[in-house]
């Protein structure tokens, strides 16, 4: 299979490769896919206190177009609002490293592990706003991301 | 001597033609050019001659008891073919039953699996986790409408060798005809159609250093004779077995590289394993969490089939570019679905995704073995700093509890 050369230099050389913790409440975690797929991709976003992604991290099991566009997402949602950045398309992920059609899910895997970790963001921001008015039924959220 | 990029270990797939045997085939192409059914020249006694003789070298090699018995093909998908679709049409007034096993090569499932559209049955017995077939298995699928048993030597995948002659007791003891798909193993392991009591056999030249595009079908003359209805019209070319001119050049180096393996194969055997266990030890003791796939002790010399855990085997094998193998992981297929032999030996999902298969072949060289030991290790490294899985792993989080959303 022929790939593009940014989809090879994102392989060859991925963006923002690791993890941030968890636990912090400014951290969002979005894990999609699953093994028996054959991907899973964990994207982690660290937001401001005015809704800006400052920090992007991610570390992906799955395929060269995998890595490339997980590797690409977060260095599209750096800097970025995270409305902004729940408007990524997997469309333009693909268009950007001219993925073969057998590797559009990819895209999608990377579109799906953005919007899950402003989610859990959010989800967990909601709780603690929660928390702080009625700290005596603090939801506790369970979810694959929180892992 | 300089390593020249990328190393071949795909011996599994094909393997490139000795040069020996391109010399003996050359004449043939432009000299004896004849073709082998033209009785009024000596262009066509040449070549048939050349035929009968080559036919001779390969009935010989497997323990056939003439030359008589080899069919020449243009393949080994050719010679499943022909072999199944042929015995199930000539013995269907006997019996409509057939039995394979779920790891064979798609030429013998999808000939089955045609079969099965045209009212015959299809017993599909499994293998085991190590890529087994229990001949019990197969004993107890045999009904009185049993007319086939069709059981590969060697696995493509895992390089496993089957019990082929506990298979071929129990078949003619019960009076049942015994195909056996010899193209992976034969030259590599011991085969031998008289002791193992095989019926039909398929045979390819280009996976033992010969060319592509010829092939033969064994088909066993006396106690019992096999009949067959041909699959191919045309000139009564083999018997009437299958119509074709004959690939005379083909052929010849067909029978070449055979020889070539009755010279020297068991030595080569001896070889390539020691440098397939060289480029195992040396994975083994730098990764952990590599898993071995197929049989430890019963598989093809130069099959090194291995699972990197938390690895995707596309992945690693994009990283590992400069050495040609191939994976069980789905993205290599058009398909999207891992390896059907894997998953029907009850391997997980995750680890048929993450398996690599290294064949190694006569040309590889321990300088090869060690610079693809060292790629093969420092690429795995680094994915597996990229995989999540891993992570979690360290972590002591069991992957398999988590509640995968499946996409």
């Amino acid at each position: 299979m022929a790939y593009s050369e940014k989809l090879l230099e994102h392989y060859e050389n991925p963006r923002n490769v690791g993890t941030l913790d968890k636990d912090d409440p400014s951290v969002g975690t979005g894990l999609v896919g699953a093994p028996a797929c054959g991907d899973v991709m964990r994207l982690q976003i660290k937001v401001s206190p005015e809704g800006v992604i400052e920090d992007a991290r991610f570390k992906t099991f799955g395929c060269g177009s995998a890595i490339a566009s997980s590797s690409l997402a977060t260095e599209w949602i750096k800097g970025k609002s995270i409305d902004e950045a729940a408007s990524i398309k997997n469309s333009q992920i693909a268009e950007e490293l001219s993925l073969p059609p057998v590797k559009i899910h990819c895209s999608v895997l990377a579109e799906d592990a953005i919007k899950s970790a402003i989610e859990d963001y959010k989800a967990k921001r909601a709780a603690r706003l929660a928390l702080d008015a009625s700290p005596a039924e603090a939801p506790v959220a369970v979810t694959a991301a929180s892992l | 001597m300089a390593l020249k990029f990328p190393i071949y270990m795909d011996n599994h797939a094909t393997t490139p033609l000795d040069k020996r045997v391109l010399e003996a085939m050359l004449p043939y192409f432009t000299q004896d050019f004849g073709n082998a059914a033209s009785r009024t020249h000596a262009y066509g006694w040449h070549a048939e001659a050349a035929v009968e003789d080559s036919r001779e070298t390969i009935a010989d090699y497997i323990g056939a008891e003439s030359g008589k018995e080899i069919v020449f093909t243009s393949g080994a998908t050719e010679s499943d073919n022909l072999a199944i679709k042929g015995v199930a049409e000539y013995y269907k007034g006997k019996g409509n039953h057939i039995i394979t096993t779920t790891i064979e090569h798609k030429a013998v499932l999808d000939s089955c699996k045609r079969l099965e559209k045209e009212g015959y049955t299809v017993t599909y017995v499994n293998a085991g986790a190590d890529g087994l077939v229990n001949p019990a298995d197969i004993e107890a699928a045999i009904t009185d409408k049993t007319i086939l048993v069709s059981v590969m030597l060697a696995n493509n995948e895992v390089g496993t060798i089957q019990p082929i002659g506990e298979i071929g007791a129990i078949t003619r003891k019960r009076g049942v005809l015994f195909h056996c798909d010899a193209v992976q193993g034969f030259g590599k392991t011991p085969f031998d159609v008289r002791s193992m009591n095989v019926d039909l056999a398929s045979l390819t030249a280009h996976k033992i250093y010969g060319p592509k595009g010829v092939g033969a079908l064994y088909v066993r003359r006396s106690k019992p004779r096999v009949r067959l209805v041909a699959q191919m019209d045309g000139g009564g070319h083999e018997r009437g077995n299958r119509s074709g001119t004959l690939n005379v050049p083909g052929i010849v180096g067909f029978a070449k590289a055979v020889s070539i393996f009755k010279q020297d194969g068991v030595a080569e055997a001896e070889r390539i394993r020691g440098l397939r266990d060289r480029l195992h030890n040396a994975i083994n003791k730098e990764l952990d969490s590599v898993f071995l796939n197929g049989h430890p002790e019963k598989r093809l010399p130069g099959n090194l089939n291995l699972s990197f855990s938390f690895v995707e085997g596309e992945g690693l094998m994009m990283a590992i570019k400069d050495v040609a193998v191939s994976s069980g992981s789905a993205c290599t297929s058009a398909s999207l679905e891992p390896s059907y032999v894997l998953r029907s030996m009850g391997l997980d999902e995750e680890l048929a995704h993450s398996s690599i298969r290294f064949g190694l072949g006569r040309f590889n060289t321990e300088e090869e073995v060690d610079y693809v030991a060292e790629l093969v290790i420092g690429k795995v490294k680094r994915l597996r700093e990229l995989s999540p899985l891993y992570e979690m792993h360290q972590q002591g989080i069991d992957i398999k509890s988590i509640q995968w959303a499946a996409h």
